[in-house]
């Protein structure tokens, strides 16, 4: 459904896109200035990181400059979404780029433009951003003194950069925010810059970020050339482009010329790389090398959907590509199921949740591709809880536990004093991604899974979905029930921060390798303190309450079913169920807004009602059938890592697991992606960038040096004249006078002189 | 007393051995002594020899320029011998001073100490 103040637009403005430009942007109108603040704020936290850096501050004041400007922050976007009356408005800070030439203009100014999806994503950026900061005074407090402000100082510059990203009113601000958190995260990755992982896992993701930015930078490119505008106002109601939606939505897409439908394939690229999406998923798991509550925040609940954000922002464009949708669902697919098969074969908790939240992105991003944006939506949000939830979990056992995260040396955490609300934050968060039922993610990944059979030609993708929601839940499970329950059994890690003698330290890290029981001979795992177990009631809180956003919020007058649904149904990503039951649903209520019954973009509505599930109603059923396979992943993971296991290391899936050959072993390994990237891409590169090395070296540089070597082999030559003898500079000069009097001499002899 | 005066003196006394002094007389004696001055300034290493040659090759110049000006009847040979004079002495004391110094730090006064200047 396109958004009805777009059409009237659309009618007003119709003749031309310039004073179509024009006259959208005053009409759109501007919000108040406080708004700034959202985006301020932190980078003013961040400024002043870097000044108590300077002056050599030696507190936690950082963490808490932080966690003020961010809390702030958040209460301004509270404040902001109470008072959104549903028309999107632009703030404006300054004047940023201004170009003009000829009849067309480039306009990106420094202002950002608000509307509910921009709110939506704003709520739980910053509000996610002040929780982890709060965690991170705490996690953090091992590294108090310069290296605590250059985290918080990164810290404050994701959150404005994110802002940027998120609020930015036109495609250049989107850009800089996306590079400025792609530049945050580098520097956050590589925090532990002393560690060779951290250091090569940093240059990898910006590596592999770098390709997907190209992409990202020539849509923004073809957009400009194609409609003239960067900005989203005059862009999304341009004539041109609600023409090619019309055309779309009747399955006309001859009607749409090809530099249009290739935009929607540009960005995708951008959006596969920041969301770690098959092929450039590669980074993100690496990236775990980062301190925790990074990898919360920026790897697992807000960079990392700033893809999905890309595409549900510009759904429009997407909409008016044939290729571009069915893309984007067939890799969230093949992502969801590649990194799910990979995550049940993964020892280390952390590259667990990262191969998990890789996994997820792919299901948010195949509900992009079957039209249903708010299931992507709905999703991101039920996933940043969670997934936030979980990996702040994770970095509560990895510091209490002197940075172990191997499940084979960690049992029963459940019953050692003081880290219930660990446990219970854990099991919460692993309920949520492993979808079971009645919990949030249950409740946002039925809306993908029944969308994505209700979209005539993707019930294959609804299979696969259902197939790696089984295996989530199996995983997630695997953790949970390896780590946190069964017999007490730990092994502490190899950074002993606490206690200060490292010979202590190596003891304990040999006495782990010969698998002996000396757990709790010397080293005690310290449980976390209030502000990690602060931050884990509110989050596990949070991700309770999504649940019920799935049942509040609908609006009946917008034919949205809840809260998501109506947020994003109100923005620029608005296509609800315009197709499908719902759609014909509709159609009987109000034939009126909806004229043609059931056709949509991609075939008609019949053929979809033809094909429900097991006989039913596809979202209801698929309560039941997700709900089940939840369930069984979930006793099946029980059955295998907790029933009947006496220690850490062994369980029944170890025999299980060695019936499989070598499949295990190659899951373990990633499927030996990495190695294939390196065979194909990395190595010819390499080789490529040698023999251009000695190109430069020997052709280019070896004229420039013959060039600087002549006058060296002149000066070589007379050098030898400069003895530094007094005598012998006489004597040359005696000499040379004596020369020229000679040919005086000749000449005068010659009579030349007369 | 004219220089003149005091050749056709000595014409009158010795008629056969000054038979008659003339200009090319003095430019010979000049030239002997400005190359026997180069020749001791290119050949000796003792500082102070050296600097008293280039007091030679000064005189030799000097005596040139008057034994010039007096051909040309004029005062500006003479004029620019005091001169000469005057920078001549000035450096003498500059000059001999150089080569205190420069002994004191090598404790030779051979011009051959000194070559850190090469190429």
């Amino acid at each position: 459904m396109i958004n009805t103040t777009l059409l009237s637009n659309l009618l007003a403005f119709a003749p031309d896109t310039h004073a179509a430009a024009d006259h959208a942007v005053t009409e759109i109108g501007s919000g108040p200035k406080w708004i700034l603040l959202i985006v301020g704020l932190p980078l003013l936290s961040s400024i002043l990181s870097l000044v108590y850096a300077i002056i050599g501050n030696k507190t936690k004041l950082p963490a808490w400059t932080t966690v003020a400007a961010a809390g702030t922050a958040f209460l301004c976007t509270v404040a902001m979404y109470m008072s959104f009356d549903g028309t999107p408005y632009t703030v404006h800070a300054f004047d940023w780029i201004q170009v003009h030439f000829g009849e067309k203009s480039m306009i990106a100014n420094f202002s950002f433009y608000i509307d509910t999806l921009t709110i939506y994503w704003m709520l739980f950026v910053t509000g996610l951003a002040t929780c982890i900061a709060l965690y991170a005074s705490e996690y953090m407090s091992h590294d108090v003194g310069t290296s605590y402000c250059r985290f918080f100082g990164a810290f404050g510059l994701f959150v404005f950069s994110m802002a940027c990203l998120v609020m930015g009113d036109n495609f250049l601000m989107l850009y800089l925010g996306w590079e400025g958190v792609g530049l945050c995260s580098y520097l956050l990755i590589g925090y532990f810059y002393k560690k060779p992982e951290a250091v090569a896992a940093a240059k990898k993701a910006f590596i592999v970020n770098r390709i997907g930015d190209l992409g990202l930078a020539l849509g923004i490119y073809l957009i400009f050339v194609h409609f003239g505008t960067l900005e989203y106002a005059v862009l999304f109601s341009d004539p041109t482009l609600l023409s090619y939606v019309e055309s779309a939505k009747t399955g006309d897409f001859s009607a749409i010329p090809t530099i249009a439908q290739w935009i929607p394939l540009l960005l995708m690229i951008g959006a596969f790389g920041k969301s770690a999406q098959f092929p450039l998923y590669v980074w993100l798991p690496d990236a775990m090398e980062g301190p925790t509550p990074v990898s919360a925040l920026i790897h697992a609940a807000t960079m990392v959907t700033a893809g999905v954000y890309l595409i549900a922002r510009t759904y429009p464009l997407f909409l008016a590509s044939e290729s571009a949708l069915p893309i984007v669902a067939w890799i969230g697919t093949i992502t969801a199921l590649l990194a799910a098969t990979i995550g049940m074969a993964q020892f280390d908790i952390k590259r667990i949740m990262a191969y998990s939240t890789v996994s997820q992105l792919g299901y948010m991003f195949a509900g992009l591709g079957v039209l249903t944006p708010t299931g992507g939506a709905y999703h991101v949000l039920t996933h940043a809880f969670f997934k936030a939830l979980l990996f702040l979990c994770c970095g509560a056992v990895m510091h209490g536990f002197a940075g172990q995260l191997d499940l084979r040396k960690l049992s029963g955490l459940r019953k050692v004093k003081g880290w219930g609300i660990v446990f219970v934050g854990m099991l919460f968060g692993c309920l949520n991604l492993a979808g079971f039922p009645l919990t949030a993610g249950y409740f946002s990944k039925d809306t993908i899974l029944a969308e994505a059979f209700v979209t005539p030609g993707y019930s294959m993708i609804g299979w696969i979905l259902l197939i790696t929601a089984g295996l989530t839940a199996y995983y997630t499970f695997r953790v949970f029930f390896r780590v946190f329950m069964g017999p007490v059994e730990y092994h502490p890690g190899d950074e002993l921060h606490d206690h200060d003698h490292d010979d202590h330290g190596e003891e304990a890290h040999h006495d782990t390798n010969e698998h002996g029981d000396h757990h709790s001979d010397h080293f005690h795992p310290h449980a976390p303190g209030w502000a990690i177990n602060t931050v884990l009631v509110i989050l596990t809180a949070c991700s309770i309450a999504a649940t019920g956003l799935y049942f509040v919020g609908g609006d009946k007058d917008a034919h949205t079913k809840h809260y998501a649904d109506t947020m994003v149904s109100a923005s620029t990503a608005s296509y609800h169920s315009n197709y499908g039951k719902h759609a014909f649903e509709y159609y009987e209520k109000d034939p009126e807004h909806y004229p043609v019954a059931g056709v949509g973009p991609r075939g008609n509505i019949d053929k979809a009602l033809e094909m429900p599930i097991v006989g039913g109603d596809p979202h209801k059923m698929m309560y039941y059938i997700s709900g089940v396979i939840g369930v069984i992943g979930i006793a099946l993971a029980w059955f295998l890592h907790l029933f009947g296991r006496t220690n850490a290391a062994e369980c029944k899936m170890d025999p299980i697991a060695r019936m499989f050959g070598p499949i295990p072993k190659l899951a373990e390994n990633k499927w030996y992606v990495d190695e294939i990237y390196w065979a194909i891409l990395v190595s010819p590169l390499r080789i490529g960038s040698h023999i251009l090395h000695w190109i430069d070296k020997l052709l280019v540089d070896g004229l420039v040096n013959l060039f600087g070597l002549l006058p060296r082999i002149f000066a070589w030559i007379i050098r030898p004249s400069q003895s530094g003898v007094l005598q012998g500079y006489a004597v040359s000069m005696a000499g040379g006078v004596a020369i020229l009097l000679l040919v005086v001499f000749v000449m005068v002899m010659q009579g030349g002189l007369s | 007393m004219d220089m003149t005066h005091s050749v056709q003196l000595a014409q009158l006394a010795f008629p056969d051995a000054v038979p008659s002094i003339t200009m090319a007389h003095y430019l010979f004696v000049s030239a002997a002594m400005f190359v026997m001055g180069l020749i001791g300034f290119m050949t000796r290493k003792n500082m102070i020899i050296m600097f008293l040659c280039t007091e030679l090759m000064f005189q030799a110049a000097g005596l040139a320029l008057i034994a010039f000006g007096r051909h040309h009847l004029g005062a500006d040979g003479q004029t620019f011998v005091i001169f000469v004079l005057c920078v001549a002495a000035a450096e003498a004391a500059m000059a001999l001073a150089l080569v205190v110094l420069l002994f004191r730090y090598r404790e030779t006064l051979s011009s051959q100490a000194w070559k850190e200047l090469n190429g």
